[in-house]
């Protein structure tokens, strides 16, 4: 669609407009947690996108192209509404406890192999996932929304954000592990509901 | 060493499994250290249960779409929208 768009060709140009905005859309309402937030956003985002396009290098880099602006964004939105302060999330915070079974170690996790498959995200889940994307802080969440949801490479995200490959590789881990503890929060709730329903 | 004589505590190999993992699971590592990462998990049963965790949930946020979806693009957006682009390639 970029091709075609940057040789005069506008028979793309619905879709392209129509695949993008719906994407950034997505991203900033991750982002901002605000519906009309978003739709603003995407909306400057795809205006600035199409009076730059001469600014677009090659088709290959049209996607992290349109999330750079999408990303500024995004940012120029929140310095507007709210500051949010940033936090940083320490690596020990997510080293889960261990316990003592006889002689064997056990992680005290929930049990992650009782999730079938098929419910991965379905209903409840994936209210869960959205909040838990939502309540990471801002530095860690672009990093997860660009690397695991839009599945962008490590060096792809660091272009977009201006960070070195380093940093989008810390970030992205402690934003993992964070989402990563937040699920098993929620696992184990729904694992103790059936064991006490079952007792009764 | 086999599982039942591993110390009862996040040893120095599990706490590097923990800084590492991501970088270990997006194949990230420099190929020897990604290969001390792996003998160590094969051979602990708590890492093993932090690596299929953290493993689900990446592919969880993987295969999460947010389903919204933005409103109808007003058509004097989309007009200006066209005009920009024609504007820039012209």
């Amino acid at each position: 669609m970029a091709r075609a768009l940057m040789s005069g060709d506008g028979s793309g140009f619905e879709r392209f407009v129509e695949h993008f905005r719906t994407k950034i859309f997505r991203y900033t309402w991750l982002m901002c947690g605000d519906r009309e937030d978003a739709e603003e956003v995407s909306q400057e985002t795809m205006l600035k996108v199409f009076r730059k396009f001469d600014q677009l290098d090659t088709p290959e880099h049209v996607r992290p192209w349109i999330f750079r602006i999408a990303r500024n964004e995004c940012l120029m939105k929140r310095r507007k509404s709210q500051f949010a302060p940033e936090v940083e999330l320490s690596l020990d915070d997510f080293i889960p406890a261990f316990q003592q079974e006889g002689e064997h170690r056990k992680l005290e996790i929930a049990d992650w192999s009782a999730l079938p498959d098929q419910d991965l995200l379905q209903g409840e889940l994936r209210d869960v996932i959205a909040g838990a994307i939502r309540e990471l802080p801002d530095t860690y969440r672009s990093v997860v929304l660009l690397r695991d949801i839009e599945q962008l490479s490590t060096e792809a995200t660091g272009q977009i954000l201006l960070l070195s490959p380093e940093v989008v590789k810390t970030r992205l881990h402690r934003g993992r592990l964070a989402l990563r503890k937040k699920l098993d929060a929620y696992l184990g709730r729904k694992q103790e509901q059936p064991g006490k329903e079952g007792g009764a | 060493m086999n599982r039942d004589q591993i110390p009862p505590a996040a040893s120095q190999d599990c706490r590097e499994v923990f800084a590492l993992l991501s970088e270990y699971l997006d194949v990230e590592l420099p190929p020897e250290e990604c290969s001390r990462l792996r003998e160590h998990i094969e051979r602990c049963a708590p890492c093993v249960e932090f690596v299929e965790s953290l493993k689900k949930s990446i592919e969880l946020c993987r295969k999460f779409q947010p389903d919204a979806v933005p409103g109808p693009l007003p058509e004097a957006t989309r007009q200006e929208l066209l005009a920009a682009w024609k504007k820039a390639s012209s």
